[in-house]
């Protein structure tokens, strides 16, 4: 059971983190990092076989590959950017954290904007 | 799933903590300094490492 493994190492890396605390909360954060990191490529390991399987229903439903690699980056972007900013977060800076995440949401909506491009084409060609 | 990187970063910590203790005690605060420095860049080059290879995966996983 994967869920076992990945709740093992958290409590065994957050005990290792509260030991640590007190004498170097350099060295505690770098644990919390860490772990996160290795539940983090874990999880998004057993990603790839649902990806095929969307991949698969993309191009039986003929949908566009511009539209489905934009999705794509999108959820990679707010991935990443939520774990940059939880990091930050978890060290005390609030403040880096929010221009994190707002550097995410300026990316997404910079990808975005083809998509956005094509619906105000499709609308100005359906409003005459 | 490497749990090893955990249990080697709280080695780094536990030893870099008494290292200063000790060293602390018999008035070398210099020499101190530099233990916890280096315990940090080492445990700092762990994890770039490990960052790099996340933003590969990611980067494979979502064709970027």
């Amino acid at each position: 059971m994967d869920i076992m493994k990945i709740v093992m190492v958290g409590i065994i890396a957050a005990l290792l983190a509260v030991v640590l605390k007190e004498e170097k909360p350099e060295m505690a954060f770098a644990i919390s990092i860490v772990t996160g990191l290795v539940i983090f490529v874990f999880v998004i390991t057993k990603l790839n076989s649902v990806m095929t399987v969307l991949k698969h229903f993309a191009a039986k439903a003929n949908i566009d590959v511009l539209y489905f690699t934009t999705i794509l980056k999108v959820i990679a972007i707010a991935y990443i950017t939520e774990f940059g900013a939880q990091i930050c977060r978890d060290a005390g800076e609030g403040a880096i954290a929010a221009k994190v995440e707002f550097a995410g949401k300026v990316l997404i909506m910079v990808i975005a904007i083809p998509i956005l491009a094509a619906l105000m084409d499709i609308m100005i060609k359906i409003i005459p | 799933m490497d749990v090893d990187l955990i249990f080697k970063i709280a080695a780094i910590g536990i030893v870099t903590a008494v290292l200063n203790r000790v060293l602390n005690q018999s008035g070398r605060e210099e020499m101190a300094m530099m233990t916890t420095l280096a315990g940090v860049v080492v445990v700092l080059m762990m994890v770039i490492s490990l960052i790099s290879n996340l933003f590969n995966s990611v980067r494979t996983m979502f064709h970027l």
